[in-house]
């Protein structure tokens, strides 16, 4: 059944958040071999697992070169004896989130592509794994997925580097439009001399690509989390909703210049999800600031968010302001919290299901009460798939720093290719490469824009 | 009513597509008549007297290796010839040659008078016939019907076309022939998507009011290359015309300029979609409004005329806008305009509704080859008539159809693009399309694709010998080239210096040596003494394989993966609209599109690489429920 022969994916294995535990898992003809070059023993050894015997756990350490970074217990299941059918490895991490990250790098580093969303539970069906009955929960499972990595895959990108990718994008097919002029009309575009310019172009492209990789690690290039507004009118009771979502030792405050898309202020980990607090500007002073931020400014938030939190007053009426705030949320994802559920209810869950389709989850920040519901909500909306939960916010992320690293690459070929003295129509091939692929870091296709911009920039045709 | 069964095809048209259409039927052994609005339009080159060029020399080549007409022809009509890009990588190295219009028209008129099973029939036809769904005939203007098994539409540009001249227009196709007004009714009524579509062409010049003292000569190549693979090079060996370059001027473009509102381009009375990459002088002033000047050709129609081609000043202008537009170009002061530039616009198909065979996925039995699928050019013409003609043919054998993939030819990224893309303007082949472009060379093309001529009839025993011979010379001579090592001696330092090359090291085989871009298989032959006689075609591939082989490889690795996906057959009649998990933008067009395979699928726009994911799980659902 395996019609597609395949390569070895990774991910990881188990929900996002702050749990110190995580499994990364790989799948596929070489799970083995690449987990061998990076599991090893204390002093160094390999451990040998293309060797081993299939449901067997091995302890080791997996290193990245010479640097150790985790402690780590290895489950090896040969295929077809695993939950793909192909032959797969799960490394049990300790070291909390960031070395979870670090070792999936790793594993990708050596030579395992990032999956896609979905993809071990596509595996295991196109190989026989999993039941007929399933198959349309296989494709939801994938669709579901797939939009909320698109969708995610530009969240989690930060304005600026967005912008940067763009921009990269348009010198190089600027540059390959222009070759491929001169390759198509000869006779009216010469490319003497051209190379050497090409070689000092390509060169700054790499610079900066590579400046954008050395950031990677750090955390610089990618904003993650869940951007989440908190709208409402004023007395509705959001601060101390805020301070009690956060816990006020938890609550990060970030300063991130430069972000033209998101002003992402308070990061706040919620139950193991991270939420980027938006437009919440003054929110943790409890002064009359954070009540003046009126409908008009909500309705700016609740554009540029993943997530909004409207919070109601169940001790009153529903006011003109709240009823306009309801028309601006229509068709997003929302949840309407009904507070100061410690009160006289005057508001009830039935007149909200009146107002809109968003879940609605009744608390009391005053006595803590109905944060579990809440947390639950949030869960439900972001980690959806029943079968499998192998895709998680960052694998996006991954994917989009494999291609960063693949983009690289191809411009290095293109200096080769120079250097070596190729002709120009040798150039363009690894000049769409790396054009493809920063489209898909930010999402977009290559479709006809090579032509399209041949025939915008360059005068064609005798 | 007269009814007419002795043909088993019927071919609409007799353009470049058209006849590559007839032969390819004819040669396969089935009856095929040709309708045609006039016999002296056969082959006729309406627009410029060129054939090849970028990507185009490669479409000719290609024609050629399957067994087609065109290169053939062309090497026995042409009058200047020329490889392009011949300082670039092989993949580009293109041929473009000037025609001697008439010759041409009238040598593939004689190729076709005398091939057995065809018959050339002068009249316009008016109506398709359909029966049970399927294309049964054709009818023609007196009302004769001919009862035939497939029909194969080469129209052109000739569906209700217009000719515009400023504000002259008149109801014609190219050069005045006579439109077929009647036939579009008909296809609609079967089912057939049509749109509109522009394309123009430059004013003839009288040579005699032509001043070449203030323009740059263009020469041909010697020795010139011909187009056939079957062509003996000595024959083409000839005298050829001098082709001249100017330029336009500010002056030029403030005439354009001051008389925009005149244009029926801009002035809105065209309603077609024009090409980008040929725009008329008036797109080119407004859109590139920073260039100071534009190229002019000036190129002869033919040995025998007085008339010449103004490449590069295409226009719809008005006629006395024209004059002084033309009369501002250097060397054409005192131009006198024999035939006017005009722009055309014409009916065509939207090519979503082909299968990749060219027939069309609702009609059986209805084929379409050609500008009328929405391309432009002869080449691409040609190309198209060749497949549309074959697999009529097949399609009348009950055989599969022949389908030529992206990773097999241009002919292959022509068509699929034609099929999966919906384009908005008249298509043009370009190298940069072919995203395999260093494995489908112009120098290769009977390689990759003579057997598949040979598999449907249109390749001899003789020539496929041919082929295995000189693939076995090339093998075995690469093998060798492995094999003989030459020592870092005095003698061969000194050669190597002699030549321009580092001395060597350490010991080389032949083949390291070939591979330094300084060298090529003939520099060194003085180090290879024992070299057998090998053939210069053979030799052409042994450079190439040897230089190139990383990029080569590389390619064939990606071409594995393509054909992987471009395997997976997407049975027909699925409505995807069904299809959970696929989005809605996706499910539409893909009802729209019906892809063949899941490689077509991909490269529809709008469908994304999650919807394929899900395609996938779907058709094996399918597959396992059938079992199951």
């Amino acid at each position: 059944m395996n019609y597609i022969s395949e390569d070895t994916i990774a991910a990881v294995a188990t929900a996002p958040g702050v749990a110190g535990i995580g499994i990364i898992r790989l799948s596929g003809s070489d799970a083995l071999q690449i987990t061998d070059k990076i599991f090893k023993t204390a002093g160094g050894k390999s451990l040998d697992l293309v060797n081993a015997e299939t449901h067997t756990i091995h302890y080791g350490f997996i290193y990245d070169g010479d640097e150790m970074i985790d402690e780590v217990l290895v489950s090896v299941m040969l295929a077809p004896r695993s939950y793909t059918t192909e032959n797969t490895v799960e490394i049990n991490c300790h070291g909390g989130p960031f070395v979870i990250r670090r070792v999936l790098q790793t594993v990708i580093r050596n030579g395992a592509r990032p999956a896609e969303p979905g993809e071990f539970t596509k595996r295991a069906f196109l190989n026989g794994r999993i039941d007929l009955t399933e198959a349309e929960s296989v494709m939801d499972l994938i669709a579901s997925g797939n939009e909320f990595a698109r969708k995610n895959s530009l969240k989690t990108l930060r304005g600026s580097i967005y912008n940067e990718i763009h921009d990269l994008r348009d010198r190089i097919i600027h540059e390959t439009a222009f070759i491929e002029s001169a390759l198509d009309d000869p006779e009216h575009y010469s490319l003497d001399g051209y190379p050497d310019e090409l070689h000092k172009n390509v060169v700054e492209l790499k610079n900066e690509i590579e400046s954008m990789l050395s950031h990677a690690d750090d955390g610089k290039i990618l904003s993650e989390g869940i951007n989440t507004c908190l709208v409402g009118k004023p007395n509705v009771g959001k601060s101390s909703l805020l301070n009690l979502l956060a816990g006020e030792d938890k609550a990060i405050v970030t300063d991130v210049p430069g972000t033209t898309r998101d002003a992402v202020e308070v990061k706040i980990q919620f139950g193991g999800l991270t939420l980027n607090m938006m437009d919440t500007a003054g929110i943790r002073d409890t002064n009359d600031t954070v009540e003046k931020i009126g409908v008009e400014k909500s309705r700016n938030a609740i554009n540029n968010s993943d997530l909004i939190l409207f919070v109601l007053d169940s001790s009153s009426k529903l006011e003109d302001d709240d009823i306009e705030i309801f028309d601006s949320i229509n068709g997003k994802n929302c949840i309407i919290i009904l507070n100061k559920s410690d009160l006289d209810p005057v508001l009830t869950v039935d007149k909200i299901h009146e107002m809109t389709d968003a879940p609605v989850v009744v608390v009391s920040a005053r006595n803590e009460d109905g944060m579990e519901d809440l947390l639950h909500l949030v869960r439900e909306m972001f980690l959806k798939g029943e079968i499998s939960n192998n895709d998680q916010v960052y694998i996006t992320n991954e994917r989009q720093l494999s291609e960063l690293r693949h983009v690289n690459d191809s411009l290095s070929l293109v200096l080769r290719s120079i250097e070596d003295g190729m002709t120009e129509d040798f150039f363009t091939v690894d000049l769409m490469d790396a054009y493809d692929r920063l489209g898909s870091v930010i999402g977009e296709e290559t479709g006809d824009d090579l032509a399209d911009r041949i025939f915008s920039e360059f005068c064609m045709g005798k | 009513m007269i009814e007419i069964n002795d043909y088993d095809i019927a071919i609409v048209g007799a353009g470049h597509a058209g006849c590559e259409a007839a032969l390819a039927c004819a040669r396969m052994g089935l009856k095929t008549i040709v309708f045609t609005v006039s016999v002296n339009s056969i082959a006729l080159m309406p627009c410029n007297p060129n054939v090849g060029g970028s990507s185009k020399g490669h479409l000719v080549r290609e024609i050629d290796a399957l067994g087609g007409e065109m290169g053939k022809n062309i090497d026995r009509t042409f009058i200047q010839s020329k490889m392009l890009n011949s300082s670039k990588g092989p993949a580009v190295h293109s041929l473009r040659a000037q025609a001697d219009k008439d010759d041409y028209s009238r040598e593939m008129r004689k190729v076709l008078e005398n091939q057995e099973n065809l018959t050339i029939k002068q009249a316009e036809v008016t109506e398709l016939l359909v029966e049970d769904g399927k294309a049964t005939g054709v009818k023609i203007f007196t009302n004769i019907v001919y009862h035939t098994k497939a029909v194969v539409l080469c129209t052109g540009v000739y569906l209700k076309a217009r000719c515009l001249c400023g504000e002259a227009i008149t109801y014609t196709g190219p050069n005045g022939l006579q439109a077929a007004n009647a036939l579009s009714k008909s296809l609609i009524e079967a089912g057939v998507i049509i749109q509109r579509f522009k394309t123009g062409t430059p004013a003839r010049i009288d040579v005699r009011s032509i001043d070449f003292s203030k323009m740059e000569p263009q020469y041909g190549d010697n020795p010139v290359t011909p187009f056939s693979f079957s062509t003996d090079p000595a024959s083409v060996q000839k005298e050829q015309v001098k082709c001249y370059l100017t330029y336009t001027n500010e002056k030029t473009h403030d005439i354009i300029r001051n008389n925009l509102d005149r244009s029926p381009m801009y002035s809105g009375v065209i309603e077609g979609k024009g090409p980008r990459y040929c725009p008329s002088i008036e797109d080119k002033v407004v859109k590139f409004a920073d260039k100071t000047r534009h190229q002019v050709f000036l190129e002869p129609e033919g040995l025998h005329t007085n008339e010449w081609y103004v490449d590069g000043m295409s226009s719809s202008m008005p006629e006395d806008v024209q004059i002084q537009m033309y009369r501002s170009v250097p060397g054409l002061e005192n131009a006198h305009i024999v035939r006017n530039a005009y722009a055309i616009e014409y009916d065509c198909f939207k090519g979503k509704q082909l299968k990749p065979s060219l027939e069309f996925k609702k009609i059986p039995g209805l084929f379409s080859g050609g500008q009328s699928n929405g391309s432009s050019g002869y080449e691409e013409a040609a190309a198209q008539g060749l497949i549309a003609g074959i697999n009529a043919a097949r399609y009348v054998q009950e055989k599969k159809p022949l389908v030529i993939d992206r990773s097999e030819g241009y002919i292959g990224v022509l068509i699929d693009d034609l099929v999966t893309k919906d384009s908005f303007e008249p298509y043009r082949m370009m190298t940069s399309r072919a995203e395999y472009r260093l494995l489908l060379r112009q120098d290769n093309a009977d390689i990759r694709l003579r057997r598949k001529g040979y598999e449907v009839g249109l390749i001899s025993d003789d020539q496929i010998q041919e082929l295995d011979r000189k693939e076995e010379e090339i093998r075995s001579e690469i093998a060798r080239l492995k094999t003989i090592r030459v020592g870092a001696s005095k003698k061969t330092s000194d050669f190597l210096s002699s030549v321009g090359s580092t001395p060597l090291g350490t010991a080389a085989t032949l083949e390291e040596l070939i591979r330094r871009p300084e060298l090529n298989y003939d520099i060194i032959a003085p180090l290879d003494p024992e070299r057998p006689v090998v053939s210069a075609a053979a030799i052409e591939q042994i450079n190439i394989e040897i230089k190139y082989n990383g990029y080569l490889e590389r390619e064939q690795r990606q071409v594995a993966q393509f054909k992987k996906i471009e395997d997976r057959k997407i049975p027909s009649g699925i409505d995807f609209t069904t299809i959970k998990g696929i989005r809605l933008e996706a499910q539409q067009k893909l009802n729209d599109f019906r892809p063949d395979n899941l490689g077509q699928a991909s490269r529809i726009q709008g469908v994304s690489p999650a919807d394929i994911q899900v395609l996938t799980v779907y058709l094996s659902s399918r597959d396992r429920e059938k079992k199951e």
